[in-house]
């Protein structure tokens, strides 16, 4: 199987349904080491992407996933704007022309938009980000390509790899961004930004077994 | 959450508006948000640009104007502002001699900023940036995202646009204001925390004789909680620190206009030594009243004093503020004749004037 277009579209729309009804939550998870904001930066950046699917919905996933990196990087803000704004552009930039998303365009995919994240943010893993989620995916979904698994199975593999990314950031201290200025008290808490990155993916098998 | 807003989500957009209304010498760019001279661009003049979140009013917008910036860039309430309002913000003020950011150190500004420069560089205007990182309350940058950018940033404002005026090129410009910031240290404190419109309550919590100590300018929790004191403790031990912060050692990311490559350089900022001569400034984080940051200051010149350090000219007043936070911070900027005489020379801004 595939990742169509239409499957596409129907992710990114489910999305913004998703941070809104996140909005909460991820704001106070950034409550408890930043600055409060993240859940209300990405239900405004989503928010923009919903209201430019209309005009996509006849493009290529190449500009699809371009337009919704301009449009967060020009609507979110903060850290994770130019982050999640890289990410999607350079993700679109690998899938210039496609009209859907196969096993190796999977991992062509993926492995743009994490290259995005480490020019942009320069993390490592263990940093405390949303970087501690992308780098573990992009192995599992590379390794379960190359091991014959679809691209359905292949994202399954990913959810699972995210929520554990997740769940590894607890005990980490931040080393980037407002929640480093904490030291250890910053031990203990979900990074905001790997949880952001978890419902992306999250979202994304959902749709793939509707 | 008792505020004078209409709805949360106008407040930034209200604000712009009303300070077009209130300013005819600005032009107010509503889509996307920025602030440029009514006048400009000014013609063979480097155009110096800053911004950052909302809620620290008057910077950055209050200082667009003759001898301090060419344009402001406001994000949400302490959320940095976008790389496509840099760029409409550039293309908007260039005068041709290329365009100079001015960048406080926090994740989101540095990577908004770079973005930006990355898009004004591909639009064929030459552009670099600066970045502030003075706040002493920091100690290391190895595990955190280093000393964040706090008073000197008004400072270096204010310096930078009389070297603009007075002529300096772009390169000149940028090196003058890495020299600010590596000459320049800071320290804040709050007695009480502030409240982001969006969120609805204060950021953090402090009981009726706590003060928190070595905050940022976001309502951020700071290094370390502590009983109040009166304000000459709290000034003689604030003062002291940066007075004793030893060297600071950092690697900084600098665009490269041949290669268009960011080229990492570190700097070492050397400590203050007795006979320096500083600037002294004193600022309200926007809920202390100015009366309090007097008796702040007599405390800071006997302190200088006895260390030999001497102030030759100040600041005092609400100019790098988080919201309605009580509480003060205190930036202390060695100078040399070339700063005295651009922090001496003529500005005409809403939120900075003297000479003009």
């Amino acid at each position: 199987m595939t990742i169509s277009r239409d499957k596409l579209i129907a992710w990114l729309e489910k999305l913004s349904g998703v941070m809104r009804d996140k909005r909460d939550f991820l704001t106070e998870l950034d409550a408890a080491i930043g600055d409060a904001d993240h859940g209300i930066n990405m239900d405004r950046g989503f928010g923009k992407v919903l209201e430019k699917l209309p005009s996509l919905k006849e493009k290529d996933l190449g500009t699809i996933l371009k337009t919704v990196g301009m449009t967060l990087m020009s609507s979110v803000g903060g850290a994770s704007g130019p982050l999640y704004g890289t990410f999607y552009m350079k993700a679109g930039m690998a899938l210039a022309g496609k009209e859907e998303i196969d096993a190796s365009d999977l991992v062509a995919f993926l492995k743009a938009g994490v290259e995005g994240i480490l020019q942009r943010g320069r993390p490592k893993r263990g940093d405390k980000t949303l970087y501690d989620v992308w780098a573990p995916v992009l192995d599992t979904v590379e390794a379960a390509i190359h091991d014959g698994a679809s691209v359905k199975d292949a994202v399954a593999k990913a959810v699972e790899t995210a929520e554990k990314g997740v769940q590894d950031t607890i005990p980490l201290q931040a080393r980037k961004g407002r929640a480093s200025y904490l030291g250890e008290r910053s031990i203990g808490h979900r990074d905001p930004g790997a949880m952001s990155s978890c419902l992306m993916i999250r979202t994304l098998h959902e749709i793939l077994i509707t | 959450m008792k505020k004078l807003i209409n709805a949360v989500g106008d407040v930034v957009r209200e604000q712009l508006e009303g300070m077009g209304l209130a300013h005819p010498e600005f032009k107010v760019n509503i889509d996307p948000h920025f602030i440029g001279r009514a006048d400009g661009p000014v013609n063979g003049k480097v155009a110096l640009i800053s911004g950052g979140g909302s809620g620290h009013e008057p910077m950055h917008g209050g200082f667009v104007g003759e001898g301090m910036l060419d344009g402001a860039c406001p994000g949400e309430v302490f959320t940095s502002p976008t790389p496509d309002q840099m760029y409409a913000c550039a293309k908007a003020v260039d005068g041709g001699a290329g365009v100079l950011f001015i960048v406080k150190n926090y994740t989101g500004d540095v990577m908004n900023f770079e973005t930006a420069v990355e898009l004004v560089h591909a639009e064929g205007i030459p552009v670099r940036s600066i970045l502030i990182d003075d706040d002493v309350a920091v100690k290391e940058s190895l595990y955190t995202a280093g000393r964040r950018g706090v008073g000197t940033t008004v400072l270096a404002e204010k310096i930078l646009g009389a070297a603009a005026a007075a002529g300096y090129d772009l390169d000149q410009c940028a090196a003058l204001g890495r020299q600010v910031n590596q000459y320049g240290r800071s320290m804040g404190m709050a007695l009480t925390s502030c409240t982001v419109p969006a969120a609805g309550k204060p950021t953090f919590e402090l009981g009726e004789n706590e003060v928190e100590m070595g905050i940022g300018i976001h309502g951020e929790p700071g290094t370390h909680r502590m009983e109040i004191k009166p304000v000459d403790e709290l000034v003689t031990y604030m003062v002291e620190t940066i007075l004793n912060d030893p060297p600071y050692t950092r690697t900084l990311r600098e665009w490269d206009l041949e290669s268009a490559l960011w080229l990492e350089k570190e700097y070492t900022d050397t400590p203050f030594a007795a006979g320096d001569a500083v600037i002294a400034f004193v600022n309200s984080m926007g809920g202390t009243p100015v009366s309090e940051l007097y008796i702040a200051y007599r405390k800071l010149m006997k302190v200088c004093k006895a260390k030999g350090i001497s102030v030759v000219r100040n600041l005092v007043g609400n100019y790098i503020t988080a919201l309605e936070m009580q509480g003060l911070s205190i930036t202390l900027l060695k100078t040399n004749n070339e700063i005295l005489k651009f922090w001496d020379a003529p500005v005409k801004t809403p939120g900075l004037r003297w000479g003009a």
